[in-house]
């Protein structure tokens, strides 16, 4: 059996690894994204008192704070037994739309747009942020780094801390919002909408103005057929913060939707030997292997499923585009890995404008900032979606709120077995026999799984540059057939 | 900040890497914004996984003390983290341990109030939602149908950098502040004489009480301590004489008291103060100079108001205090 290895993939806490198995007729015979790291944070949050988990959980990730304090601020309020007051929550949704204003412009102008504004078979050198900013201009580029920045400064005006959140509290927020700062958020929001529309425009004529990506789109080595879960409201349309679990299967048809506290009748994991990464899966179904489908159990967490999942956007500009994109697509549910930049697009376009709706709320300045407590409950769930998949922080408290349990499925977590299953396919169509492994093959196995914004490389997302690889092919008695290096 | 081309000869050269941490310290490294540009004009990054190419084999070539320095972020969890440390001290001049987690073990520290098992266990085999019967942990070594897998050790305690290879100087922060790496290295790179090896750098030698901007009164006295929720925080005056714990006594400043300017008591990350070792013990002495009474009951039931003492005042410092590894 020949062997490549890609090692590392990207970079976060350890590194991933991809390993490609080739079999006799030089095809491949099976892939493994392995995820070396372990960390533990459900067994150390044990003996902690219950409101200190939300400035805890932050340090799970340094990109993406906000969502593991959003989950948690919810799951601590639930042990309490308590709702915030509208200000409350209101002033916690506001920070989460900023949080993925930020993140999403990150991921598509950092890490996507390379390879379609560019193009995915460009020189290595080209394919990266400057290469971008090369092509659409310098004005363009600052203004990304504008927006970014301004969705980092909500977040520090809200938040308490630039990186590690503290703003939750048991039943509220910590710190209110005032009218001036309220003015000045509602002129960010507004720049946030203008900059969507603009992106989702640049997006459309890069891409679906260009046949040959949205063939790649269309008919790349990348569909996989799998089930979609998202958070949606009461109308069944998508929610970053709250609401109820919603899956659809391959065809559309719903086959769950759960209150945060009913997860794990719905949710299991898998544990593999050779990850520390488990491989979550709908219960109902069972743990059928990496195969995809309607029959297996696998489902993604991702943009493109909170889409799938959902009837609709809450917000008028994004139910706009929602409609336009299954348009284009020919149907719902859509189950193209690389449509995920679309839909991702559409939230960018949904957090926008409904950061500008916070805002001009006559609530988000109100004083009420925490709920009255009386006793603990000792459970509770808290359920947000974050910007990589659906995220479940699920803790259990004695009488006096000291933590006994802590179960956490986190976003890029639900979509690790896809995330395998889409590298796999990748290299399947890609990798042929007697073929040399080119600069451009890896690109196109690496955007399989860079479409899922995977956690474990969201680091990259400020940086002028893509993963750097080296694909080595080994024959099997480790003799170094081939080495390919992207810097 | 090009990648593939040769180091700059005239540049001094620099390497920034993570071992268990959350990503955040890069970020803060990132977040200089326009003084990153002035960190790559002086500085060749000839190793730094989220920007350049991420071949360990590339380190494991260079001379040693190729490295002019070193930036290393998170504590060591697994045997990967260790082989790196060692790697990059033998490749560095200067090495300094960067962030909470590198300098003192961390929020990821806190594991070592369990052992290996009991966080495998939980993780794998406890956990509400994973089904596991057959009790499957992951394997160093695994051999799969078509070959074989490997996967760092997971260590049994989580330890600071300065426990695996001798450190030059400690940046605190949880991350650090964005600001005061830029002073830190502007001076290195302008070539000022640098404190003495083992120092912290990159912080105040004063503690975050002399940084902090709520009021304070000259008496500390306290007849019980509360809970953050327990009570209504009045925004203005110090934590302490509300009766909520904040670690700002036993706690280096530098910070820029951004928690506490967020309503939000300190919780240590920037680690002990100038003088001291051991935030616990630091902290424990603030308190009993703030106990509002004199007798020995009344005593042990206001020390009885704090909870989890041990994982708020080592919050982030477990591995290295004085309790070290699981004694609690």
């Amino acid at each position: 059996m020949t062997r490549i290895t890609i090692d590392p993939v990207t970079r976060l806490e350890g590194h991933g690894k991809i390993e490609i198995f080739l079999n006799e007729e030089g095809e491949v015979e099976n892939v493994y994204f392995q995820v070396p790291e372990l960390r533990g944070f459900e067994k150390f949050c044990e003996g902690r008192p219950v409101e200190e988990l939300p400035s805890i959980v932050t340090k799970i990730c340094g990109v993406c704070p906000g969502c593991h304090h959003m989950a948690s601020g919810k799951a601590v309020d639930a042990v309490f037994g308590v709702t915030p007051p509208p200000t409350a929550r209101k002033i916690r949704e506001l920070f989460y739309m900023a949080h993925f204003v930020h993140s999403h412009i990150a991921h598509f102008y950092a890490l996507a747009a390379p390879d379609f504004i560019v193009g995915p078979m460009a020189e290595p050198s080209k394919r990266n942020i400057l290469g971008v900013i090369e092509k659409v201009g310098l004005d363009i580029g600052k203004e990304v780094i504008k927006q970014r920045r301004i969705a980092q400064e909500i977040q520090a005006m809200i938040g308490g801390h630039q990186t590690h959140v503290i703003m939750n509290t048991p039943g509220g927020v910590r710190k209110g919002i005032t009218p001036e700062q309220r003015d000045d958020i509602v002129k960010k929001a507004e720049g946030f909408i203008g900059f969507g529309k603009f992106s989702m425009q640049l997006f459309k004529e890069a891409v679906l103005g260009n046949p040959e990506y949205l063939d790649i789109i269309l008919n790349g080595p990348y569909n996989l057929t799998l089930h979609s879960m998202g958070l949606v409201d009461e109308n069944n349309h998508v929610n970053f913060y709250d609401g109820k679990v919603r899956v659809v299967d391959t065809t559309g048809k719903e086959l769950c939707k759960y209150e945060a506290p009913d997860y794990s009748n719905y949710i299991e994991e898998h544990v593999e030997p050779w990850s520390y990464l488990k491989f979550p899966y709908l219960k109902k179904i069972g743990w059928k292997g990496f195969v995809d489908g309607n029959d297996s159990g696998v489902y993604q967490a991702t943009p493109l499923s909170r889409l799938n999942a959902a009837d609709g956007m809450a917000t008028p500009i994004a139910q706009q585009e929602y409609t336009e994109m299954y348009r284009i697509l020919k149907g719902k549910p859509v189950h193209s890995t690389l449509a995920m930049h679309w839909a991702r697009l559409i939230e960018l376009i949904y957090a926008a404008e409904h950061c500008y709706e916070l805002a001009i709320d006559p609530d988000i300045t109100g004083s009420e900032l925490r709920a009255t407590l009386s006793h603990i409950i000792g459970e509770g769930v808290g359920i947000v979606e974050a910007q990589r998949g659906t995220l479940t922080h699920h803790y259990q408290t004695d009488e006096k709120g000291m933590v006994k349990k802590v179960n956490l499925i986190v976003g890029t977590t639900n979509n690790h077995a896809a995330i395998c299953m889409s590298i796999k396919k990748a290299a399947q169509g890609l990798i042929k026999k007697n073929t040399p492994v080119t600069q451009g093959t890896l690109n196109m196995i690496e955007m399989a799984f860079r479409a899922y914004d995977p956690c474990f490389s969201c680091a990259t997302h400020s940086l002028p540059g893509q993963m750097k690889m080296i694909l080595n092919v080994h024959d099997e008695k480790g003799q170094l057939l081939q080495s390919v290096r992207r810097d | 900040m090009t990648t593939g081309d040769k180091p700059h000869p005239e540049k001094m050269k620099l390497a920034i890497y993570w071992g268990a941490a959350c990503g955040g310290c890069c970020v803060s490294v990132l977040d200089t914004h326009e003084g990153l540009l002035d960190i790559t004009a002086a500085a060749e990054p000839v190793f730094w996984p989220i920007a350049l190419d991420t071949k360990y084999r590339d380190v494991e070539a260079m001379p040693d003390q190729y490295i002019d320095l070193t930036l290393f972020n998170g504590a060591i969890r697994n045997s990967e983290n260790k082989h790196m440390a060692e790697l990059l001290r033998r490749k560095s001049k200067i090495l300094v341990a960067y962030g909470s987690c590198a300098h003192m073990g961390g929020i990821p520290g806190l594991a070592n109030f369990f052992s290996k098992l009991e966080v495998i266990n939980r993780v794998y085999d406890e956990s509400e939602s994973t089904k596991n019967p057959e009790k499957v942990h992951p394997d160093t070594h695994f051999t799969v149908r078509e070959g074989e897998l490997d996967i760092p050790e997971f260590y049994n305690e989580v330890y600071p950098l300065n426990k695996i290879v001798e450190v030059d100087y400690f940046i605190p922060g949880c991350p650090p502040q964005s600001s005061r790496l830029l002073e830190v290295f502007n001076a290195i790179v302008s070539g000022v004489p640098l404190p003495p090896k083992g120092s912290v750098i990159g912080a105040l030698d004063k503690t975050n009480c002399d940084d902090c901007k709520r009021k304070k009164s000259d008496k500390k006295l306290v007849k019980r301590f509360y809970r953050p929720w327990e009570i209504e925080d009045d925004h203005e005056t110090c934590f302490l004489e509300q009766g909520i714990i904040c670690m700002g006594p036993a706690t280096r400043g530098g910070c820029g008291v951004r928690c506490v300017e967020g309503n939000g008591p300190c919780r240590g990350c920037y680690g002990p103060p100038p003088g001291s070792s051991d935030p616990g013990a630091k902290m424990m002495s603030a308190i009993a100079t703030m106990i509002d009474s004199n007798d020995p009951d009344e005593i042990d039931a206001i020390v009885d108001d704090i909870v989890d003492p041990a994982g708020l005042f080592y919050r982030f410092s477990l591995p290295l205090s004085i309790l070290g590894k699981k004694l609690l």
